[in-house]
């Protein structure tokens, strides 16, 4: 909690946060946030600009936007944001066993990630909806079959380099265990890592869900999804081009938000980059100062 | 007692699926004795740092053995208490997420459990580094090389073992805060009663804190001698070594 308070004291940082927990609530009690049932069709309403019944507009069969934007943030937002988590977990176990023992299971897992990793993502993802059927959560599972292993590569490198250190090495040699070791040593350093690429693939992943839904393969026609919206919005793009706005913006401030959350996370965990702690310690630099001068180096 | 039995170690060249070995080191024996300082003198590459690492039980040889006290150091109990590291770069010695207090205080709630009482403790380790108590609060970054090198000292003798293994620990040193850190290292030998492994490629350093001294030459132990008797090295390499010093 006291790590959370260092992340939010950043006003960008809080603002995301407040976003984020504000988009995720409405996504979750969306039947009593959405104004309208968001498969209504009223086709005397078609591209009708926003009112006051409809706060964003109708879209081209007359549904209420605003409905089908907070209807999308199940799919959109929560479904890519579960997906994203399991794969980061599921990646994180890995590469830590493979980049902190080596050897023998390292070489192992890394095989089992080259050939999950030399499928092209695509193929993976039809022949998954080809077995299991059409459908968000395959689409999901392929995502976590697929996004897996590329995390693990990276959080293996992230932990090796880590685990090479002196620091490791003078807890090991103090006698410090090895899940201990992983705790206070690993996890903190790679969590930076971890959380950059996990933020950073959550967009490419809320845009490729929109291109399976595109091809019919996930969320199904009535159903609403950003990416499908802005797929919708696409056939009027040149005159009507507000339509695009809802759901565009929707995704770009999502995204964004993430972003911004993930960097001042960073800053937070890192000390050479967290300022605020500062103040309690220049009291403790001045009295240390008559030390440093006697020194050079 | 340290007892270094036979000791082997080779690395595999390229991947690990590569069959060539390179053997670093080739049957090494010797004998520390408590509260002795012995130098280890060899030129990069003799195999001094993998040596260090057998010793300290974080890597296992592939023949021979390293016992303290009869157990094995590759057992992490069989370490508790005996024996501890210092290592030449300091920067990457510290965990740059910790404060210099929760890096002292790592091997004392190692050794004596988590609730261990360390107040008064960490504020009299700082002080017999000659560091102020002020420096509790600080990150590793904050720190200047020597400064670092006195916590990590401090660190290192802070569970009190009975020997402790610096590995090429001035060298990333100025040359005056080299003597210092030699100096310090002196007194806290006398305060605590503790003995050195001091493994170095400067044999000046070697000679001012040493009581006895050893050569390793290509992961072979060339010569063992006292440091009063020097002058008198019998083996090509050694007298090779020294003369680069005193000329
Ligand atoms: N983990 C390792 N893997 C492969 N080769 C190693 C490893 N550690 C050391 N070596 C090799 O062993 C030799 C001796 O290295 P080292 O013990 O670091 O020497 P020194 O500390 O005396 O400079 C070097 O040739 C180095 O390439
Ligand atoms: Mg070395």
């Amino acid at each position: 909690m006291m790590f959370l308070k260092n992340v939010l004291k950043d006003r960008v940082a809080a603002a995301s946060f407040a976003i984020l927990v504000a988009v995720m609530t409405v996504g979750i009690f969306a039947p009593v946030f959405a104004p309208h049932d968001p498969e209504e069709v009223h086709m005397e309403l078609r591209y009708a600009s926003a009112s006051w019944e409809y706060w964003l507009g109708n879209d081209h069969l007359g549904r209420c936007i605003l409905s089908r934007l907070i209807y999308g943030i199940q799919p959109s937002v929560l479904g890519v944001l579960a997906a994203l988590l399991l794969s980061v977990l599921l990646g994180a176990v890995i590469g830590f066993v493979a980049g902190y023992f080596r050897g023998k299971t390292d070489v192992i897992l890394m095989r089992i990630c080259d050939v999950m990793l030399s499928f092209p993502s695509y193929v993976m993802t039809l022949a998954v909806v080809g077995i299991f059927g059409v459908g968000l959560e395959h689409i999901l599972m392929a995502f976590l079959l697929l996004k897996w292993a590329w995390f693990a590569r990276i959080i293996r490198t992230s932990v090796m380099q880590f685990s090479e250190s002196d620091y490791v090495k003078f807890a090991k040699v103090a006698g410090v265990g090895n899940a201990a070791i992983m705790r206070k040593h690993l996890i903190p350093a790679a969590l930076p890592d971890i959380a950059v690429i996990a933020s950073s693939s959550f967009g490419s992943m809320v845009l490729q869900i929109s291109g399976f839904s595109f091809l019919g393969l996930g969320i199904q026609a009535p159903k609403a999804e950003w990416g499908m919206m802005l797929n919708e919005a696409r056939e009027v793009m040149f005159s009507k081009p507000e339509f695009m706005l809802a759901p565009g913006l929707a995704i770009i401030i999502v995204v964004l938000a993430i972003n911004f959350l993930s960097d001042a996370f960073q800053a937070a965990v890192d000390p050479k980059l967290a300022a605020s702690s500062r103040k309690e310690r220049s009291m403790a630099e001045a009295a240390a100062g008559r030390l440093e001068r006697k020194e050079v180096a | 007692m340290l007892h270094v039995h036979r000791v082997q170690k080779s690395y595999r060249k390229g991947g690990m699926l590569s069959r060539e070995k390179k053997q670093v080191l080739h049957g090494i024996s010797f004998d520390w004795m408590p509260g002795e300082c012995l130098g280890v003198i060899g030129e990069s590459g003799s195999g001094k740092s993998t040596l260090a690492r057998l010793l300290l039980g974080i890597e296992k040889p592939d023949g021979g053995t390293v016992r303290f006290d009869g157990r094995n150091v590759a057992d992490r109990k069989a370490r508790l208490g005996k024996i501890s590291a210092v290592f030449q770069d300091y920067t990457s010695s510290m965990n740059p997420f910790y404060t210099v207090e929760k890096i002292v205080l790592e091997p004392l709630t190692t050794r004596y459990g988590r609730h261990f009482n360390h107040h008064g403790k960490i504020d009299s380790l700082l002080f017999q580094v000659g560091l102020d108590p002020a420096y509790r609060v600080k990150y590793p970054h904050e720190l200047s090389g020597g400064e670092a090198q006195r916590v990590c000292i401090a660190r290192a003798v802070a569970a009190e073992p009975q020997c402790i293994v610096l590995d090429e620990a001035i060298s990333s040193l100025d040359g005056s805060v080299q003597v210092q850190v030699l100096d310090l290292l002196k007194d806290l030998r006398k305060l605590y009663g503790m003995g050195y492994i001091f493994i170095t490629h400067d044999i000046e350093a070697a000679a001012y804190l040493c009581d006895r001294v050893m050569f390793i030459r290509e992961g072979r132990l060339e010569e063992m001698i006292g440091v009063n008797r020097l002058k008198e090295v019998q083996s090509p390499y050694a007298q090779h070594m020294l003369k680069m010093v005193i000329r």
